[in-house]
């Protein structure tokens, strides 16, 4: 057991690196991928139901003592965010067999996916503010290379400012943790929360704390920040989107969550409400782009900033239901979001355009992709018996009880439209008259469509098994609300 | 039109040996004095380096018959492994320890675990300048 929590970020490593030396075998190089994925899955599976029954697992990478070391640790929020970036890796491979050239495939998707995986899962799982700072270069540096891979003018175009935009914010980020560091004199995060609660915030980490909310909001896409990623996650093909969409801006919440559950908690009224107001205007910012637009992939981009703009609102209501809810819909989001990436892949292999109003009338055709759709906009928008209700249930409870009437007024108003944007991909894509390009071709999309389909049942079961899974995720909601059961866990005192 | 650049080249030819035992003496001395895997790398890559100014590309690729990418998992491997070690012992990833043995010739030396880290880093680091230097190069 002592070594499990470090399985979910060694298997990627290893599995990168012996995909390296693989690159000329196409078909080798999947089994072994996708073996790996299942390994990870299951590893991160243990890991979750282990963390459930023994509470907060803190290791000690060389066998340093914390401060002085770097401290891994697993509580529910983390173990459950890594599981779920396994499930949303394998579901990704699994598309990746039919859904990726063989040029792009033979120039290190693998390897570069694994990468990815690695920084993802060592950013979720590290105790230490620079690792983190480290495993988010890591995802950053691999999300750069499957950004342009492959090339296209419309990738190189916008992996500028992709990169640009990211080296900036680790720039800001090291300046932050150097601010940090020179105020409190550590980096491990348990021992910054308590030596913050020592002082009790001064001004001074207040605006250290909102330099991370800058950096971080700049990774998770919040409202001023979110301008780079439209373009960029609309250029690169649709899994590779599904990957970003699914796991990238995650990270920058969990981060949020991270560091203004247990380390800056002790000025709420500036923090959390600037995090409020931030949240909704990042939803109706969201909801606007994704109202206005007609390509299929930009509407769907634009969701993904309103479903920060909800995560990020359930953590400015900081009390149980809001940190619930918000967690429950992270989760939710990381399934849902690359589902409908994946489906609307498959659905631009069939109609060979990414416009809303240039093909219609997949359904006679196609029936699994129409329902399949149906069912994850409805999931999205937050209709009863699937996932998306019950984040959302949970965040307009917390809301109510914070008294942030307006705001809930707000989340479901941008629900609606949500409902709206993602209908009307529905009535123009799906049904309607038959007309696109390959009506008359027999197109395959044979091992296109099975991967979304498991993220749907995913979704179907977190929604009707909420019971299951609500232990889970009140086991996050309390770490998170009470941070002294993290610092025991690592500190030891 | 070819320039005349004995002289680059004979002196090459001495200062490349000079250049790479400078690197490993500071690979090797990283445990206790400035230096390591890191800095190690990149004065061994100067020396290809120069080499591939003083005559061509093709004379370092003689050199090392490799894909520079081989090379760069290997040194991956070797780091990854390294830390994985330790966990067969029962202890923690990335656990290190050391030890005196009398070697022939050195003498009573201290050989640490730490060592096998660098030597991933100091292949990986060469590899990376290398291939970055030359596949901006070739294109023409």
């Amino acid at each position: 057991m002592t070594n499990l929590i470090i399985l979910p970020i060694l298997i990627p490593f290893f599995t990168a690196v012996i995909l390296l030396f693989i690159r000329k075998s196409v078909t080798v190089e999947r089994i072994i991928s996708i073996i790996a994925g299942i390994a990870v899955v299951i590893v991160s599976g243990l890991l979750a139901y282990d963390v459930l029954q023994n509470g907060v697992y803190s290791y000690n990478l060389g066998g340093w003592v914390p401060p002085f070391g770097i401290a891994l640790v697993a509580d529910s929020l983390s173990a459950l965010l890594v599981l779920f970036t396994s499930i949303v890796v394998l579901v990704c491979l699994l598309f990746s067999i039919r859904g990726i050239d063989e040029i792009r495939t033979k120039f290190y998707f693998y390897p570069l996916v694994y990468f990815l995986m690695t920084g993802v899962i060592g950013a979720f799982l590290t105790g230490d503010i620079f690792n983190m700072f480290v495993f988010f270069e890591v995802l950053l540096m691999s999300s750069y290379g499957l950004i342009t891979l492959g090339g296209s003018k419309a990738q190189l175009r916008e992996s500028i400012k992709y990169v640009l935009i990211n080296v900036i914010s680790s720039a800001f980020f090291v300046m932050a943790i150097a601010l940090l560091y020179s105020v409190t004199g550590t980096l491990n995060i348990a021992d910054l929360s308590s030596r913050v609660a020592e002082v009790g915030q001064p001004g001074i980490l207040t605006v250290i704390a909102f330099l991370f909310l800058i950096v971080f909001g700049m990774k998770a896409a919040i409202f001023p920040l979110f301008f780079w990623l439209p373009g960029s996650y609309a250029a690169p093909p649709p899994v590779i989107t599904a990957l970003f969409a699914g796991l990238l801006t995650k990270v920058g919440i969990y981060a949020i969550f991270r560091i203004f559950t247990i380390v800056f908690y002790h000025e709420p009224q500036i923090t959390h409400l600037t995090l409020e107001v931030l949240a909704v205007l990042t939803m109706i910012v969201g909801v606007i782009g994704a109202v206005a637009y007609t390509d299929l992939q930009k509407v769907l981009v634009y969701n993904v900033v309103a479903g920060v703009g909800f995560i990020i609102f359930g953590i400015s209501s900081f009390n149980e239901a809001g940190i619930f809810g918000a967690t429950f819909y992270l989760l939710h989001d990381m399934l849902i979001k690359a589902a409908l990436f994946l489906l609307v892949g498959a659905m631009i292999i069939i109609t060979k355009t990414s416009s809303m109003h240039k093909a219609s009338g997949l359904i006679k055709k196609h029936p699994l992709v129409g329902w399949s759709f149906l069912v994850a906009c409805l999931s999205l928008a937050g209709v009863p018996p699937f996932s998306g209700f019950f984040g959302k249930l949970f965040l307009i409870q917390g809301g109510f009880e914070a008294g942030q009437y307006f705001s809930v007024i707000i989340l479901i108003l941008a629900s609606l439209l949500i409902l709206y944007s993602v209908m009307r991909i529905f009535f123009n894509v799906i049904l309607g008259e038959e007309n696109y390009e390959t009506m008359n071709e027999k197109v395959s999309i044979k091992g296109l469509l099975y991967p979304s389909m498991i993220l749907l049942f995913l979704t179907f079961i977190m929604g009707m098994g909420a019971e299951a899974i609500v232990p889970y995720i009140s086991d996050a909601t309390e770490t998170l609300l009470n941070p002294e059961l993290y610092i025991e866990a690592v500190l030891k005192e | 039109m070819h320039p005349n650049d004995v002289i680059l080249q004979t002196i090459t030819k001495c200062l490349s040996f000079i250049i790479v035992i400078f690197s490993f003496y500071v690979f090797l001395a990283g445990h206790h004095n400035p230096g390591g895997g890191f800095i190690g790398a990149l004065t061994t890559a100067c020396a290809f380096i120069l080499i591939s100014v003083a005559f061509d590309i093709e004379t370092v690729r003689k050199m090392i018959p490799v894909d520079y990418k081989y090379i760069m998992a290997t040194g991956l491997l070797i780091a990854g492994l390294s830390g994985v070690g330790s966990m067969i012992f029962g202890e923690n990833f990335l656990w290190q320890t050391f030890d005196y043995f009398d070697l022939p010739l050195l003498g009573n030396t201290e050989l640490a675990t730490a060592l096998l880290f660098d030597i991933g880093v100091y292949l990986v680091v060469i590899a990376v300048v290398l291939s970055i230097i030359f596949t901006i190069g070739e294109e023409h």
